[in-house]
């Protein structure tokens, strides 16, 4: 019986060591001073760290990341929460096949989706890449938008709802005063999920990025093909980091029970 | 006159009547119970009157003012939940001050009626808590302040008592009857549970899909069912259908089978079609065996088929040639299955229903 355990500790060890080699190995050679990736490092520097805010076009695509995110994520959450609400509160005709459709984008391999952008928002109607850009976030958001939302309106108490009609509250209202609060933390991870998922999105945007327009992870490619230096490692820690804090909140407000129950 | 009427008011579901053609009546400062198993219809009734569901038909008039299509928000009336429905992200004191904000009531009048109702309540100093630091009992006392805040023109209850324990429930029953009698709201309060109802309504309507078999003060419904369905429901557990029935100046007779019994009676047992008698358990009385004292009426001669002890008493089911029949019978030493017995039918406590 111990004998056996022992052997699930090491395979369980092995699984980490697989999962999480990669990046231990990732963020120590983002600490390399000489201008080559290497692993071990030779010398300690962070000067590749400072080389992040130095390259020009990290800065411009790092805003457009950040604006296309924000962006796409509030006209995600217009769209969703209605979705996520008519989807939880009544029975109709047609819902199953409703919530499949709203869940597809995530089915749907990214380089279609990409591509099936790419034929119609720029070839046939000419959308500026800015817009092009927001509709094909907006579109991969929504999904997670309108899961997180509908999986915290699972436990929202519609009667809750009828005791504020009760009282004298509009039908509005009553959304906005009773239903809302009861969502918030719903909408903040909805928020945080869509957020990274466009952040890091690559399939999508390089059909959709142009001439002088690019996302952030799109730009890293193109970094990448020419450069060999440590400067992408120091970005990916810092995209770690940043991810796992975002993780950090959800968990704190939902749980990651979100991604088991898929 | 009436403060509310149902006429006529029809409910489908998926195409299956809940409520046809029903029709109530309830007077102002009353507290009306609805009664019935589950699927009678009653929370259909209490959630029409309260304008969450619409009916298909028929109209519900309040004051002499037709309300049918008056959407719940400008109704005015509170509504208290079997689950409480407390807003879970606000205090106890925005809670109950809901329904006053939405009427813009100044600060101070606000403070000063939550106040007052959290005082009739026994809830003072519990305005900063939020509703999940809270018993059970203590958030519907919260849900009945909120209701009653808004001074409501009628305050309905949909079976506010079932989430609570035995020893609760008596006491919080006890409440909502003493804060409805001193404010004098008129009160519409559905249940299952018959002891509940009794305890508290000045009328209970007893309901069985989707109809009232019988509305009456509960003393009315316990020693006179009108029905069979109300009869079986409030206990009593024997039932004979009698094949022949004579009215007499006192008394009417009644035979089945060749046995005669004789009833005492009423100004409702003389009705037409009242023909089956009904007889709670605890009213029938067993006798060791001997010659039938009265072979005139009231008498069975019987068998011991099962006996199960009930703490108090003794349950004995007994056999006759008219059927089996339940007693209950307290009995220092009790009688043994297969012993030959007299069962006897006192003439005041069988009743005559339809």
């Amino acid at each position: 019986m111990k004998q056996k355990n022992r052997g699930l500790a090491v395979f369980t060890f092995l699984v980490f060591v697989f999962l999480l080699g990669p990046l231990l190995i990732i963020s120590v050679t983002s600490f390399e001073g000489g201008s080559v990736l290497k692993f071990p490092i030779e010398t300690f520097s962070f000067k590749w760290y400072e080389n992040i805010f130095k390259v020009n076009m990290f800065l411009t695509s790092f805003k457009t990341s950040i604006i296309v995110s924000l962006a796409g994520n509030l006209l995600a959450l217009i769209l969703g929460i209605p979705a996520a609400y008519a989807l939880s509160r009544f029975d109709f005709k047609g819902k199953s096949v409703l919530n499949a459709v709203f869940i597809s984008p995530i089915l749907i391999p990214g380089i279609v989706l990409g591509f099936t952008f790419l034929r119609y928002i720029v070839t046939t109607y000419h959308f500026p890449i800015y817009t092009g850009l927001f509709i094909g976030h907006t579109i991969i958001m929504l999904p997670f938008v309108i899961r997180v939302i509908s999986s915290s309106l699972s436990t929202f108490d519609f009667s809750i709802e009828e005791a504020a009609h009760s009282l004298g509250a509009s039908k509005i209202g009553t959304f906005f005063q009773v239903v809302l609060p009861n969502i918030k933390s719903g909408i903040i991870a909805a928020v945080m999920i869509a957020f990274l998922e466009s952040f890091n999105n690559v399939d999508i945007s390089v059909f959709m990025t142009g001439p002088g327009v690019s996302t952030f992870p799109i730009q890293m490619l193109t970094y990448v093909e020419t450069y060999f230096d440590p400067t992408i490692a120091a970005i990916s820690v810092m995209l770690m980091i940043i991810t796992a804090f975002f993780m950090f909140i959800v968990e704190r407000l939902m749980g990651l029970s979100y991604f088991t129950k898929r | 006159m009436a403060l509310f009427t149902l006429e006529n008011i029809s409910v489908a579901y998926n195409k299956q009547n809940i409520l046809q053609d029903f029709n109530l009546e309830i007077e102002e400062g009353k507290f009306v119970s609805l009664l019935g198993p589950s699927g009678c219809g009653k929370t259909t009734t209490l959630r029409l009157i309260a304008g969450f569901l619409e009916s298909n038909n028929g109209k519900f008039l309040y004051k002499g003012k037709d309300y049918t299509k008056v959407p719940v928000n400008k109704r005015n009336f509170g509504f208290v939940f079997q689950n409480y429905a407390l807003f879970p992200h606000l205090t106890i004191f925005d809670n109950v001050a809901f329904g006053l904000r939405l009427r813009k009531a100044s600060k101070s009048e606000i403070e000063k009626r939550v106040a007052s109702v959290l005082e009739i309540v026994n809830l003072r100093g519990f305005e900063k808590r939020y509703p999940k630091e809270l018993s059970g009992g203590q958030r519907q006392r919260v849900a009945i302040a909120r209701a009653l805040v808004i001074e409501p023109d009628l305050l309905l209850f949909d079976e506010p008592l079932s989430n609570l324990d035995a020893n609760l429930r008596e006491n919080m029953r006890i409440e909502i009857r003493r804060i409805q009698q001193e404010l004098g709201i008129t009160t519409v309060y559905v249940s299952h549970d018959q002891e509940e109802c009794f305890a508290i309504s000045d009328q209970v309507a007893i309901m069985n899909k989707g109809i009232i078999e019988q509305l009456s003060d509960p003393a009315t419904i316990y020693n006179y069912p009108k029905t069979k369905f109300v009869a079986d429901f409030i206990g009593f557990k024997n039932f004979i259908e009698f094949e022949n029935r004579t009215i007499h100046e006192n008394e009417i007779e009644l035979s089945k089978s060749g046995f005669t019994f004789i009833v005492q009676k009423n100004q409702a047992n003389t009705e037409s079609d009242r023909k089956i008698g009904a007889i709670r358990p605890d009213n029938l009385v067993i006798r060791p065996f001997q010659e039938l004292v009265n072979p005139g009426g009231n008498e069975l001669p019987g068998k011991v088929k099962i006996r199960t002890f009930l703490g108090r008493s003794y349950q004995y089911i007994i056999e006759t040639p008219i059927g089996d029949f339940t007693v209950n019978q307290e009995m220092l030493v009790p009688y043994q299955v297969g012993d030959e017995i007299i069962l006897e039918f006192p003439a005041n406590k069988m009743v005559l229903v339809k």
